[in-house]
């Protein structure tokens, strides 16, 4: 076993091993950041193939983004773990039932056939000085311009869509006008008042 | 002597030798970086000191130059305290969560042509993958400490670094579009030739999102909201003490840093001289060399504190306001900009 071997293995290894700590560990936290962990070794088991621009994008995306929002919903949650244990006994038979039938059904898929492992040979080593981000930009931006800007028009709109559908303007809530507090002149606050001395009685 | 050192050497098994060679680049970069770090605070506390008309620490060793090693040698000696019902694992992690990121980052900055730790293909988005990942110390750290003022400025903290975050790497996508590589090291190359070629000319509005973003992004003055004194007593790093603390510390400097390095290879042409070829021809003692990496960097590093002294605290409001509503569609329309002059006008060569 070499050491990119070696390292598959323990990568891999960590990667199974966070992603069953995610559901089963009790606080909602530490499962995020065993999600979180999981996201790293997936990075570095992608990083292996040669893919260093999906790598990259997965833990600045996954890990730098989302996983700090989600982490932020959960901290503020007041989850009640005992009722999130309710049922689990009932459920733990059908789970369990799926879960052996997809480990079967990927056993079967890539043990023979067309999906065999045999049918993907190694790829031939890429240059030393070959960049995955260029090709993927060259590629994604000629051949697939289409299909990638659609992709991306449809993000923009579920955005849009986010955003009306939570947006909710008070009629009673005040804002600044920036515009207007840096236009402000001394003489719209302030009024002189020119008072002579009073006398005393 | 030397003759057996290098016998010991060549003997030695060829992943042995680029291990133990790598390890001695790393020290050679890292130990520079933290001391750096401790004298950027002492600067801090002079520079400041003299914009407010005092003196600054001049107790410690002559003219207080043995100040910052005297706060190390405390820092050191004092208990850890980990508060009642905190996360004692995600406590003692979150301040190494903090600190780690803003020194890997270090690996793939090109102090000269040929200085460097790694020159990766994709350094610019190792960048942005690293920086990001600082928050998690904040965040964690506001989570474990078990206390309401903690997480108010985790809380506080994490919302303002995600907001920067993207306006930043928006303002790199600029640099990428004109240099055309994600590499570093071409880059800054790609600058050379005196300082009108550098980036910070076409992409002026960049620079000026970029660096705003950077001090953001670093919790410094005039958005450190998440420590604000006046409101939350400290912020997220309000339960830690001792070296627990220092790290944070030594984090937050260490970021600024390396926002500064960023800042001068992506914009200021990081190594190369501001002097054109002509000008170095006559004069050769003026041309490319780390010492201008080092000039720039510390420049941006007294703006830095320069901010700290000048600027009154923004309000939580307006921070997310000039994050969102202002920087984001600056740099959008700055990048059409130059994607439009590239391919459809004849100025394309403005942006190289």
């Amino acid at each position: 076993m070499d050491f990119k071997q070696l390292a598959f293995y323990f990568f891999a290894a960590v990667l199974v091993f966070a992603a069953s700590m995610v559901i089963t560990v009790r606080n909602p936290v530490r499962a995020a950041l065993f999600l979180v962990l999981a996201f790293f070794s997936a990075a570095a088991v992608w990083m292996q193939l040669h893919a260093e621009f999906l790598s990259i994008t997965l833990v600045l995306v996954y890990v730098g983004a989302v996983m700090v929002l989600f982490l932020f919903v959960v901290m503020m949650l007041d989850i009640n773990l005992v009722r999130l244990r309710e049922g689990f006994g009932e459920y733990l038979p059908i789970g369990g039932l799926v879960a052996v039938l997809l480990v079967l059904e990927m056993a079967i898929v890539l043990g023979s056939g067309p999906f065999g492992i045999e049918q993907m040979p190694e790829p031939a080593p890429l240059p030393a000085d070959y960049s995955n981000t260029r090709a993927l930009g060259r590629v994604l931006y000629t051949q697939y311009l289409y299909p990638f800007e659609i992709a991306a028009l449809i993000l923009l709109v579920a955005i849009v869509a986010a955003i009306a559908l939570t947006m909710r303007r008070r009629k009673d809530s005040k804002y600044q006008n920036p515009g207007k507090q840096i236009q402000v002149q001394r003489g719209d606050r302030v009024r002189l008042v020119k008072m002579r001395a009073e006398k005393k009685s | 002597m030397t003759e057996t050192l290098l016998g010991f050497w060549l003997a030695l098994p060829s992943w042995l030798q680029i291990l133990l060679a790598n390890l001695v680049k790393i020290v050679i970069i890292v130990l520079p970086v933290v001391l750096a770090v401790a004298y950027l605070t002492y600067a801090e506390r002079k520079i400041i000191g003299y914009m407010q008309v005092r003196v600054g620490p001049n107790r410690v060793g002559p003219r207080g130059w043995l100040q910052p090693i005297m706060d190390a040698v405390k820092l050191m000696f004092k208990e850890i305290i980990v508060p009642t019902n905190a996360n004692r694992f995600l406590f003692i992690g979150a301040p190494i969560l903090a600190f780690a990121p803003a020194m890997v980052a270090w690996a793939v900055i090109p102090f000269s042509d040929t200085l460097w730790l790694t020159n990766i293909d994709a350094g610019l988005l190792f960048i942005l993958a690293l920086t990001s990942m600082g928050v998690y110390g904040v965040i964690i750290a506001g989570w474990a400490s078990n206390s309401k003022y903690a997480f108010l400025g985790s809380l506080r903290s994490a919302a303002q670094i995600v907001a920067y975050e993207i306006a930043m790497g928006f303002a790199l996508v600029g640099v990428l579009m004109a240099a055309g590589s994600l590499n570093l090291r071409e880059i800054a190359l790609a600058q050379a030739g005196g300082a009108h070629h550098w980036y910070i000319l076409p992409l002026f509005p960049l620079f000026l999102v970029y660096f705003i973003s950077g001090v953001a992004e670093t919790n410094r003055a005039p958005f450190d909201v998440a420590e604000g004194e006046s409101e939350i007593v400290a912020g997220f790093h309000v339960e830690y003490s001792g070296m627990a603390f220092a790290l944070f510390f030594l984090g937050e400097y260490a970021n600024m840093i390396l926002i500064g390095a960023l800042a001068a290879v992506m914009f200021l042409g990081g190594w190369t001289t501001p002097f054109t070829p002509a000008v170095v021809a006559s004069l050769p003692w003026l041309g490319d060399g780390i010492h201008w990496f080092l000039i720039k960097v510390s420049f941006l590093m007294f703006c830095f504190l320069w901010f700290r002294a000048t600027f009154p605290r923004y309000r939580y409001d307006q921070i997310m306001r000039l994050g969102w509503k202002v920087f984001i569609p600056v740099t959008l329309v700055w990048i059409v900009v130059i994607g439009v002059a590239k391919f459809l006008t004849p100025w394309g060569y403005l942006f190289h």
